[in-house]
Parts: C-alpha cells; structure tokens; sequence
C-alpha cells in the first residue's frame, strides 16, 4: 500500500460518511411528509383534543423538525432506535430477529450466487461469441430485463405448482428439520439468487473480456499460449478487482429484490417488517428499517469502490 | 454494452441488425398500443363480461377473463397506456434533469459541481425500491406523484452518467477555444457538449426507461402504483395473483407484457446502430 492508495481509501471513506448523514437527513424528511398526525392516529378518532396536544408533547412531535431530527440522530448513534408507534414496542427488540432472518436469507443467496455467476460469466467469457456465450447472454438479459416479482410468480408456479416440491409460503419459525429449513428457504433463495447472479454473470464477463482485449495478453497470445492459459494465468488475475467490485454491486441488487421477494412468499425478514410498517404509518419503524437498507446499500458500494482503487494497477507503484 | 472496437473493414452505417429491428417493432408497437389502447380493446376496460372468472383463452376472450370476470385482453391493452405513458414521462423527466445538471455541473465546475455531485452521490444511495415505498405511501398514490418519484429516483444516475461524459469533451481543444472566445454556459452546453454525447445519453435514455418500468411494476405489484380501478401490467399482476396456482392467463399475459417491452428495450440498446451508439462516443 502506498500513500496515494491510502488516501483515496479515506477519502473515499470520508465522503461515504458524509452521504450516510445525507441520506439520513433525506429519510427523516421523506418520513416528516407522511400525512395525518401520528398522535390522533394512536388515540383514535374519539380522543379529545387535549389527550392529542397531551400526547403530542409527550412524543416530542411539537418540537421543530431540526431538533427531532438532531434527536433521533443521537438515538441512532448510541443504539437507541426508540419505541414503536404501533405497539409501543422497542424497535431494536422487533428489528432484531427480523434482521437475522433477511442476513440468513441474504447469506444463502451469496453462498449460491457468487460461484455460479463467476463459473458462468469466466466460462461464457473464455468461449466469446459461441452458442454457449449467446445463450447465457440472452439468458441474463431477459433476466435482467423483468421485474422480480416476474422471477418469483414463475417460481411458483414451476416448483409449487406444477411440480409441487415446495410450499409456495416461506414460514421460518415452523422449521424443525434440516429438510424442512431448505423447503422454506428454497423459492425465495431461488428468486434472488437469479436475479443476483444475471447481474454478476455480465459484469463479470464484460469484465474478464476487457482483460483479453488488453496488449499484455495479446502478447501471450503472439508468445503461442493456449487460450486457457491466456484467460487463468494472463487475464483472470488481472480482472480480479473489477470482478470482485463486480460481485459487491450485484449484492446491493439483494437489497431491492429482498423487498419484493419478502413480500410475496411472507418471508418474516427484515424487508417484510418495513412494508407492514409502511401500512400502518409506524413511523420510527420505517426509518431505522430504512437506516438499516441505506447502511447495507452503502457498506456494499463502498467496499466495492475501494476495492476498484486498490486494485488500480495504475496505482500501485 | 459489448466493448469491441469497429473494424476498419466494417461499413459504419445507421441501418438496424436483425435483432434490432425486432426490437424496435415490438417497442413501436406497444407504444401505438398504449397510444390507441381505447379504439383497439374490444370490451369496454371496466365491465364485467363475463360469469366465469379465471376463464381460459377463448375466440370470444383472447386472453381469458381476470378474476371478476372482465376480458383481459381489454385491460392489458389499457395497461399499456398506465405502463408505457407513466414510465415514458418519467424518463424524459429524469433525463432531462440529469443531463442538464450534468452538463451545466461539468462545465461550471468548481462549488456548484462538488455541491451537485454529493447531493446525488447521496440520493442514488437510497436503494430506489425503498425511496419510491416510502415516498409513495407517504402521499398516496396518484399518477403525478408516481411520475415525478419514479423521475427524481433516476435523475441521479442520469447525473451522473452525463457529467462523465460531459467533463471529457469539457477538456478537448474546441470548448477550450470556445471558452477562450468567451461564450456563456448556454452556447458551450448547447452547441459545444450536447452534440457530442447525444448517442451515449440515448442509449442511457432507453437503459432508465427499462428501470423505471420495472420500479413501476414493482411498486403497483406491492399495491403502492396506480390504483384500482385502473391497473397497470404490474397491478394486473398483482390483481390476478390469486389465479396463479390455476395457470391462469390473467396473470400470465401482463407478465409477458412487462417482459417483451423490457427485454425489447434493453436488445435494442444493445444491437443500436454503430453510428448512433458511438455519436460522440
């Protein structure tokens, strides 16, 4: 590591945090905006007017928006979320397994997703322009190409359906047996992990690609070295960076597709947690559910920035 | 995007491959459907039809009935003006914005460029998922609200793509000798740098529209898009969830529908003509 690398790192570092207090800023505001007075929600439309105003100031919600917003800020920071608006629970206490679920559903999708697209995106690179290549491309564009609930219904309607392997439902407290944890996991593990893996299947292709056109490995070739050769030992180490950059961007794709894919198959992750909240307008709820997606989002396209500058051959003197 | 460089032998010209063209019919057509959608369905949109709900395709129902009974061809066929008209004036928005602020960012420079530049870098850090659930249920759904989230959503990376292009061309000999000249920011933006990037921007046009097709889809599919009694392909697909473990075309048709517009879009950007893609380029 050199001076240069480690600058750009903190720098990189830096602006990250500053984006993180921008974006937190842009969820309170987005939040403020919901319609309708929290507290004579709580109370019901039969509360008198003092009950509310009552209620009001015990929530701090007369308070000008800076000061709610400095305050749940701080709450944040040293790990308190605050309570629920909808039952008064702690959000850290509901937050927590919820997140366990989503990281678990997230850590299978990875687990499966990254050898396969990285095995299809080398091999379908190494074999450029053959029937294999055209049919992996055609395959991950028209995945890519359609939204994931599309991915999930043909899940459905392929493995509960008509084969009726699996239950179309994703209940994770009822598992018992190690049979029963893969039938749950299976249809949601599935969605994502197409999604997940169409997207690191073309970046890394591309990836592998722009090595191979490169004047070092064009040389290899004049030198007499098999094509295998050329792409494990000329170009593969060299597109290492932008392919791990690769597999970092394609996870942040998770975040979004975890949103749905919860949704549909009543998965009790994290994801599922939000839209309920969104429902019944649990404010606190929604924004550290929010915190907690951006965090995630920012962590991924972090790493995988750093990892493009490290990886910078230009920068490594 | 393939990363070839074009042969010295090859003919640069603006005609259409096979796939291309393709595309380009299938996206024209959808386009004249959501266009003439009220002319073209042979039912009125909203009546039920039909006693049977679920009904398999028929003569008399080409797509079979949705789950009350009303001809799907007909609300497919409106669908297309919910999807296609919502997206298409999102995207134009968006761009719009994105490529302005860009270019303008770029050739500023300086305060406003890093100011600009944070701003969005922080925006486009909100997975767009999450920004259009909370904005949406925050002030209820309505077509213009849907359309200008959808659009402020993807002004960033518009942005951001712009203002990459925008800072290479601010930095050849002829903006430099235009500045030198002493034109203002409207000339160098107009006349010195749009002219130049247009063909990357198009294909970037045509790459957001397919995203805001699928956030649209994706967010009626969650039952935050348009509303009920009118549907896009997304709310069609979440009307008719429930005729899923029958196999029933409801749910199957605005399915293909999302995905012939969206795979149409995406093949055209990849088989564009050599001499619009590399416009500038």
């Amino acid at each position: 590591m050199n001076r240069q690398i480690i600058e750009l790192v903190s720098w990189r570092l830096a602006s990250a945090v500053v984006t993180l207090l921008i974006v937190s800023f842009t969820i309170f505001l987005a939040t403020m905006m919901l319609p309708g007075d929290v507290a004579q929600i709580l109370l019901g439309q039969a509360a008198t007017p003092e009950a509310v105003a009552g209620l009001r100031k015990a929530m701090h919600l007369d308070e000008p928006a800076i000061f709610q917003f400095l305050k749940w800020l701080g709450g944040l920071a040293s790990g308190d979320l605050g309570r629920s608006y909808a039952n008064n629970m702690p959000i850290a206490a509901l937050i927590g397994g919820r997140l366990a679920n989503s990281l678990k559903l997230a850590a299978a999708t990875t687990a499966i997703a990254v050898p396969l697209a990285l095995t299809l995106g080398i091999t379908s690179a190494i074999n450029r322009n053959s029937l294999y290549d055209r049919i992996i491309s055609g395959l991950t564009i028209a995945v890519i190409s359609v939204p994931e609930f599309l991915l999930a219904t043909l899940a459905v309607l392929v493995f509960a359906v008509y084969l009726r392997w699996l239950p179309a439902l994703s209940l994770a407290n009822e598992t018992k047996t190690f049979a029963d944890l893969l039938r749950v996991y299976a249809l949601p593990v599935i969605t994502l992990t197409f999604g997940v893996s169409a997207q690191m299947i073309r970046m890394t292709r591309a990836a592998v690609i722009e090595t191979l056109n490169t004047p070092y490995v064009e040389m290899a070739m004049l030198k007499g070295a098999s094509r295998r050769r050329k792409v494990l030992w000329h170009a593969l180490p060299n597109a290492l960076g932008p392919i791990v950059n690769a597999i970092a961007l394609s996870l942040s794709y998770l975040l979004g597709g975890v949103i749905i894919v919860e949704t549909i198959f009543s998965y009790p992750g994290i994801a599922k947690l939000m839209v309920d909240a969104v429902s019944t307008r649990d404010l606190p709820l929604i924004q550290s559910c929010a915190m907690i997606f951006c965090v995630g989002y920012l962590v991924l396209v972090t790493i995988a920035d750093i990892i493009a500058i490290v990886s910078n051959p230009r920068l490594r003197t | 995007m393939t990363t070839d460089t074009v042969s010295p032998g090859r003919r640069v010209s603006y005609r259409f491959n096979k796939i291309g063209l393709m595309s380009l019919c299938i996206i024209l057509a959808w386009a004249l459907v959501a266009f003439l959608a009220p002319l073209l369905a042979p039912y009125p949109v909203g009546k039920i039809v039909n006693f049977e709900f679920y009904a398999p395709m028929s003569a008399k129902f080409w797509m079979g009935t949705d789950y009350l009974g009303r001809d799907m061809l007909s609300r497919v066929l409106m669908g297309a003006r919910y999807t296609v008209g919502i997206s298409l004036v999102a995207v134009a928005l968006a761009c719009f914005m994105g490529v302005a602020l860009g270019m303008m960012a770029a050739v500023l420079g300086g305060w406003i460029d890093t100011v600009l530049s944070r701003l969005m870098d922080a925006l486009i850090s909100i997975p767009s998922k999450l920004f259009g659930l909370v904005v949406v249920a925050g002030l209820g759904s309505s077509i213009p609200v849907l359309i200008l989230t959808l659009a402020v959503i993807y002004t960033p990376g518009s942005y951001r793509f712009a203002r990459a292009l925008a800072v290479n061309i601010n930095a050849m000999d002829y903006v430099v000798v235009a500045r030198a000249r002493g034109e203002g920011l409207g000339y160098l933006v107009r006349s010195e740098i749009l002219p130049n990037i247009t063909g990357p921007v198009l294909a970037d046009f045509g790459l957001r529209f397919v995203f805001i097709v699928l956030l649209l889809s994706g967010l009626s599919f969650l039952g935050l898009g348009v509303q009920p009694p009118f549907a896009d392909w997304g709310a069609l697909v979440r009307e008719n969830l429930g005729g899923l473990s029958l196999g029933a075309p409801a749910v199957v048709f605005p399915s293909l529908a999302i995905a012939t517009l969206t795979i149409s879009v995406n093949l055209l950007i990849d088989n564009l003509p050599r001499k619009i893609r590399d416009q500038g380029a």
